[in-house]
């Protein structure tokens, strides 16, 4: 991987893969430069996840899994934000597809993604009070069957009420 | 940075009536529709019997896997990847055992390299097999349904005898596979597998390549151009379908699939009719891998020998100290991951199900995140689904072939 545009960013390693750690203003720009760069033609966006450090300062990450038809590669974009402020541009003005994947990054992370269209969750219920993949949620979750069915039970008397 | 979106109001999942009085209606389709194969919610706008708008609501399987992977472990999480493509359950297992080898950059034998390529290739031809089925069903035409399931017994058999479990099978480990092929496996497989081609073309082909109803259901229905498809992440058989060579068997190879010879279906308008051929043929073409990986099997061990990752031999255990430290080690921790991370995606069934996983030098692994192809695929519905029919939208859900158990996780 070579022809980044600054010097301060360097691509890594491992097993033959190869990422690069990008400041969080500049992850759009790398992400354009990748897409339409003849050269580079990442024109695929894999996935978009999130990794919890919470001993660690900034403490969330985002990766963006790219794909290059052309080159027959794949490579990696990473970046971090902090938890008072976590907050990530949106992938979703390069791709569609990014649109899902960033709504099931916020919904299991908090992360944001400035710019998204319509970021709410999407895999857990709508209201629902916490982040369950940050390493402080408990593998066993944070309610009893009983106060599971209880909760349900209100949400689904709510929304009834509200039914225009 | 530009400030953070509202967070969401508890009702945002609602939809809104766009045009108040329009004589629009709308209309729950799901979570509990046999078309959605599974428990998928789209809430549809119509105008008449046209969507204006789809709005698909997911979730209802959620169970948390990425959680569970990153609290149990690799080895005893197997388990659960039965639980995501549950029509290919050995192509999950095989996919994350691989991922968790690549991040431990361990090299597998060639036998149990083929013996991986079988079990992929009979998972991918169980999951279309039913993918054709029920997507037929869908449409109207029940007697295909019955003759793929007569073809997915005999898969189910061949699971049985090799791995003791019909339809969870959690067969492959991290290093190698947990058995060898029983006596006479190979050549019922090789069987079945030089048989069905035929069987393909009589009992689906003849029913609705040509059938003229089924031709009018799917032609022009449910285009997805090429540039959509790649934009939205489509992979897969529907990525196929609309003309994107990209197969990863072919272009990232891995358990030396450079080795067989096959072709790689392609559709060329990239409707619901083109992602019909392009199962059919890669079941043909599943069929031809099978072939020649049985014919060409190596022998030699199923796993690696180093007793780090993989458990030793038995008779070993019970007569020799290392062993019986290894064995130790790995069923009360595990194989143990480096500190590194890497992705790894492998061409299940229904796309690419990509893995990244973080290693922290334990067993555990620190994060797991799944790219679930089903995921990715029902993401176009919201922009596939408006100016469809009603009957049209059966079609394309079941064109798009996605599973709700690996969408949710």
């Amino acid at each position: 991987m070579e022809a980044f545009p600054d010097a301060g960013i360097e691509a890594r390693e491992f097993r033959g893969q190869w990422w690069i750690d990008v400041p969080r203003e500049r992850v759009l720009d790398v992400l354009r430069l990748l897409k339409e760069d003849p050269d580079l033609g990442f024109v695929f966006l894999n996935d978009v996840t999130c990794t919890d450090h919470p001993e660690e300062e900034p403490r969330f990450r985002v990766v963006w899994v790219l794909t290059s038809f052309s080159r027959k590669e794949r490579f990696r974009v990473r970046t971090r934000c902090p938890e008072e402020d976590p907050v990530v541009p949106s992938a979703t003005p390069l791709w569609a597809g990014a649109d899902w994947l960033e709504r099931e990054a916020f919904d299991m992370f908090g992360v944001k993604f400035a710019g998204h269209p319509d970021l709410r969750r999407i895999l857990m219920p709508e209201d629902f009070d916490a982040f369950p993949l940050r390493k402080e949620f408990p593998m066993e979750g944070t309610r009893s069957d009983r106060q599971w069915a209880k909760w349900v039970l209100e949400r689904a008397r709510r929304t009834e009420e509200g039914r225009p | 940075m530009s400030a953070p979106p509202e967070a969401p109001s508890p009702l945002a999942r609602r939809v809104e009536r766009s045009v108040e009085d329009s004589g629009r209606i709308f209309l729950n389709m799901g979570p509990s529709h046999p078309s959605t194969h599974g428990v998928l919610r789209i809430v549809l706008e119509l105008d008449g019997e046209t969507v204006v708008r789809a709005e698909p609501d997911i979730g209802y399987l959620h169970r948390g896997m990425e959680k569970i992977a990153e609290t149990y472990g690799f080895t005893k999480f197997i388990p659960y990847t039965d639980r995501m493509d549950y029509l290919a359950p050995i192509a999950n297992n095989i996919a994350v055992c691989t991922a968790a080898e690549v991040l431990m950059g361990i090299d597998l034998p060639p036998r149990a390299k083929a013996i991986r390529v079988v079990c992929a290739e009979l998972g991918r031809i169980s999951s279309h097999l039913l993918g054709l089925g029920a997507f037929a069903m869908d449409v109207g035409a029940l007697t295909v349904f019955l003759y793929c399931f007569r073809e997915r017994e005999t898969i189910y058999n061949f699971m049985e005898s090799l791995t003791g479990a019909r339809f969870t099978v959690s067969y492959p480990r991290v290093g190698g596979l947990s058995r060898d092929m029983p006596e006479g496996w190979a050549d019922a497989v090789r069987r079945f597998a030089e048989g069905l081609p035929a069987r393909v073309d009589r009992d689906i082909e003849r029913l609705l390549t040509r059938n003229r109803i089924w031709i009018d259901r799917l032609q022009g229905v449910g285009t997805i151009p090429r540039e959509v498809a790649i934009s939205y992440g489509l992979t897969g058989p529907n990525l196929r379908g609309s003309g994107v060579e990209w197969d990863l068997r072919k272009e990232m190879p891995y358990f030396g699939y450079e080795q067989y010879e096959f072709d790689v279906p392609v559709g060329t308008k990239g409707d619901a009719y083109d992602r019909y051929l392009c199962r059919v043929e890669e079941i043909k073409e599943s069929a031809r891998i099978i072939r020649q990986a049985l014919e060409r099997m190596p022998s030699g061990p199923i796993s690696v020998g180093d007793g780090k990752t993989f458990l030793p031999p038995k008779e070993k255990v019970m007569t020799r100290m290392e062993e019986l430290i290894h064995q130790f080690m790995i069923v009360t921790e595990g194989p143990k991951a480096p500190v590194g991370e890497i992705f790894w995606a492998h061409e299940n069934p229904k796309g690419e199900l990509g893995f990244y996983i973080v290693g922290d030098g334990t067993a555990r692994p620190y994060r797991l995140r799944m790219r679930a192809p089903s995921f990715v695929n029902l993401s176009i519905l919201p922009w596939l689904l408006p100016g469809a029919m009603i009957s049209d939208t059966v079609a394309i859900l079941a064109s798009l072939d996605f599973v709700m158990g690996e969408c949710d996780r």
